[in-house]
């Protein structure tokens, strides 16, 4: 609700003589890399930030609301069963929809909140899923010798069970992180924040399109960025998973 | 000078080898008509090899992780050390207690110097400490030559993983060791080797051992002592391999021994136990076998070679006599050097 939208409407040149002397967004070509570089500070670069920071916080409390069922899951069996059918009716709710449905509720109404809920929902299913997954197939023997040992629960979990969970946990985040990088744009609906917000801006406002375009191109990156990092951080974590042969 | 870091140093530092005794054991699963093990008692000397063998459904398993808590008891008590493993915390226990399975269970994401190195973390050694340790143990089990240590377990061949499986048991130099089938899953040619390696080894660390397996003649092999289980858990008989070999408790031992019984008593022997036939003026095959050579294999030499006699060298190739098929089926006749009972014999047969 805070920063100030794209540039105003395009302004029609008076001054007649053709085309020659018009700038790009005077004669509203489809994209203008000028109108990118004198906006990026003021428009695309705050709403990246505010894009990324949507994103951080809704995979992050998805991933420790996820992370605590699936663990329990393990633990209580019966668990998984409602888990994943209300993390799926949350799933297929159509965004938009969710996000209208989430405002007229007391103490959400058009904020962040509203948002960061709508978007943490989205990410419950992938996340306990992938997680739970990774968890079971932990090899019964591994997991007999680890009690065999003498490890308690607790540090079976952390030094056995997760570990070994990684590469589908890093998984789940991929899907999870990607999806909720695309989500975050129809977010602007409830809070004008994010890449979505000049995207809705241009939409509504006149046919420029080169802050569509422009924030639409910023959010795959950030996405192939997202997605690039975390096969990265799961290379760096799991070091006996690439040691197959000698 | 390898075996011993584990005593040495710090309050963790464990006794050499415990008792173990168990006293009325029970074990019923609820549900279930029949208890897993019924009524068992035996006790173990401190650094003798118990071997838990009977056919499947005698409950050996389940006896075993009795022991390390792994399964809750239904009745009777367990002493280790003189002290009950009821009194004890399970986790805590377990780390005094070496443990092996047959699908050994390395940790796979752990480097093999950090698999053996797990107990000894658990209880907080100190890391040179650990390292060392780990080095010594690699040594231990024949794969001290440097190069394993930073591998992770599935670059490992069987046989060294379950070398390795049985370094991490003994990382902490536990008082007792649990051997579940340990070399259930290895090739014939290689098992041999594991397990006379084990031997060696136990030799070496004597350690008080429980050895699971369904197999009677690695029992023999391996047991200082042996308890033969059969279905419903219930103990048959507790004796030595000669003992169950010599006198089988009643018919289900006769005939799980097998009938071969006496051959495999001949195994049991070597030619060096023996008084041999003088070798002079005795024509011989020509085929000379060393004194450590056991009466099994020197009994299949005979026969191979049509019934003829064989020369027994000593360790400087000198010539220390003859063994001949009259002298082996002495050994097993009435009266003999290693008899067997004819009223056993006479139970094997009907068995069969």
């Amino acid at each position: 609700m805070s920063t100030p939208l794209a540039v105003g409407p395009v302004i029609p040149n008076f001054g007649g003589g053709g085309s020659q002397g018009l700038t790009c967004v005077q004669q509203n070509r489809l994209f203008c890399p000028s109108w990118v570089s004198s906006n990026w500070s003021n428009v695309l670069w705050p709403a990246l930030r505010q894009h990324i920071v949507l994103t951080v916080i809704a995979v992050g409390i998805g991933f420790a609301i996820s992370l605590a069922l699936a663990v329990l899951a393990t633990r209580a069996r019966w668990l998984e069963r409602p888990v994943v059918a209300v993390a799926g009716i949350l799933f297929t709710i159509p965004s938009l929809a969710l996000f209208e449905l989430l405002t007229p509720i007391k103490g959400l109404g058009l904020s962040v909140t509203t948002a960061e809920v709508a978007l943490v929902s989205y990410t419950l299913l992938i996340l306990f899923r992938n997680i739970s997954t990774g968890l079971r197939e932990v090899p019964a023997d591994v997991r007999e010798a680890a009690e065999g040992v003498g490890m308690t629960s607790g540090q079976i979990l952390w030094r056995v069970e997760l570990p070994l969970a990684l590469p589908a946990i890093v998984a789940g985040l991929r899907t999870a992180t990607v999806t909720v990088i695309a989500l975050a744009t129809v977010a602007a609906v409830v809070c004008n924040e994010g890449l979505g917000a000049p995207i809705f801006a241009a939409i509504q406002e006149d046919v420029f399109k080169t802050e569509l375009i422009a924030a639409g191109l910023l959010a795959i990156g950030l996405a192939i960025l997202a997605d690039v990092l975390l096969v990265g951080l799961q290379r760096v974590l799991t070091p006996w998973a690439r040691a197959r042969s000698v | 000078m390898t075996e011993d870091t584990a005593q040495r140093e710090g309050p963790s530092a464990f006794a050499p080898a415990a008792t173990l005794e168990l006293r009325s054991v029970t074990k019923r699963y609820p549900g279930q008509r029949v208890p897993a093990i019924s009524d068992l008692s035996f006790h173990v000397p401190a650094g003798e090899v118990c071997v838990l063998v009977g056919p499947s459904g005698s409950g050996k398993t389940t006896a075993m992780r009795l022991i390390n808590r792994m399964i809750p008891l239904t009745s009777g008590d367990i002493l280790l050390g003189g002290r009950s493993v009821l009194d004890r915390r399970p986790d805590e226990l377990r780390r005094e207690i070496g443990y092996v399975i047959q699908q050994i269970g390395l940790f796979p994401h752990l480097t093999i110097a950090d698999n053996i190195g797990t107990v000894p973390r658990l209880l907080g050694w100190e890391r040179r400490r650990i390292a060392r340790r780990v080095d010594e143990l690699l040594e231990l089990v024949g794969l001290g030559d440097g190069e394993i240590r930073d591998r992770y377990p599935a670059q490992l061949s069987g046989g060294q993983r379950q070398r390795v499986g049985v370094a991490r048991a003994l990382a902490a130099d536990p008082p007792l060791m649990l051997m579940d089938e340990p070399f259930g899953a290895i090739d014939p040619i290689n098992r041999v080797r594991l397990q006379d390696e084990f031997l060696r080894l136990q030799a070496q660390v004597r350690r008080t051992v429980v050895f699971v397996t369904h197999d009677i003649d690695e029992a023999i092999k391996m047991g200082d002592r042996i308890a033969i289980l059969r279905e419903g858990g219930v103990l048959a008989q507790y004796a030595s391999p000669e003992e169950i070999l010599t006198s089988p408790a009643d018919d289900f031992v006769a005939q799980f021994v097998g009938v071969d019984r006496a051959l495999k008593r001949l195994a049991l022997t070597r030619l060096s136990d023996l008084e041999l036939v003088a070798a002079n003026g005795v024509p011989a095959n020509g085929r000379r076998v060393p004194l450590r050579t056991n009466v099994h294999d020197a009994l299949s030499l005979i026969l191979a070679a049509g019934g003829a006699p064989l020369t027994v060298v000593d360790g400087d190739g000198q010539v220390a006599g003859l063994v001949t098929l009259d002298l082996v089926a002495g050994l097993l006749g009435p009266g003999g050097q290693i008899a067997v009972r004819p009223a056993a014999d006479v139970v094997a047969e009907e068995g069969v």
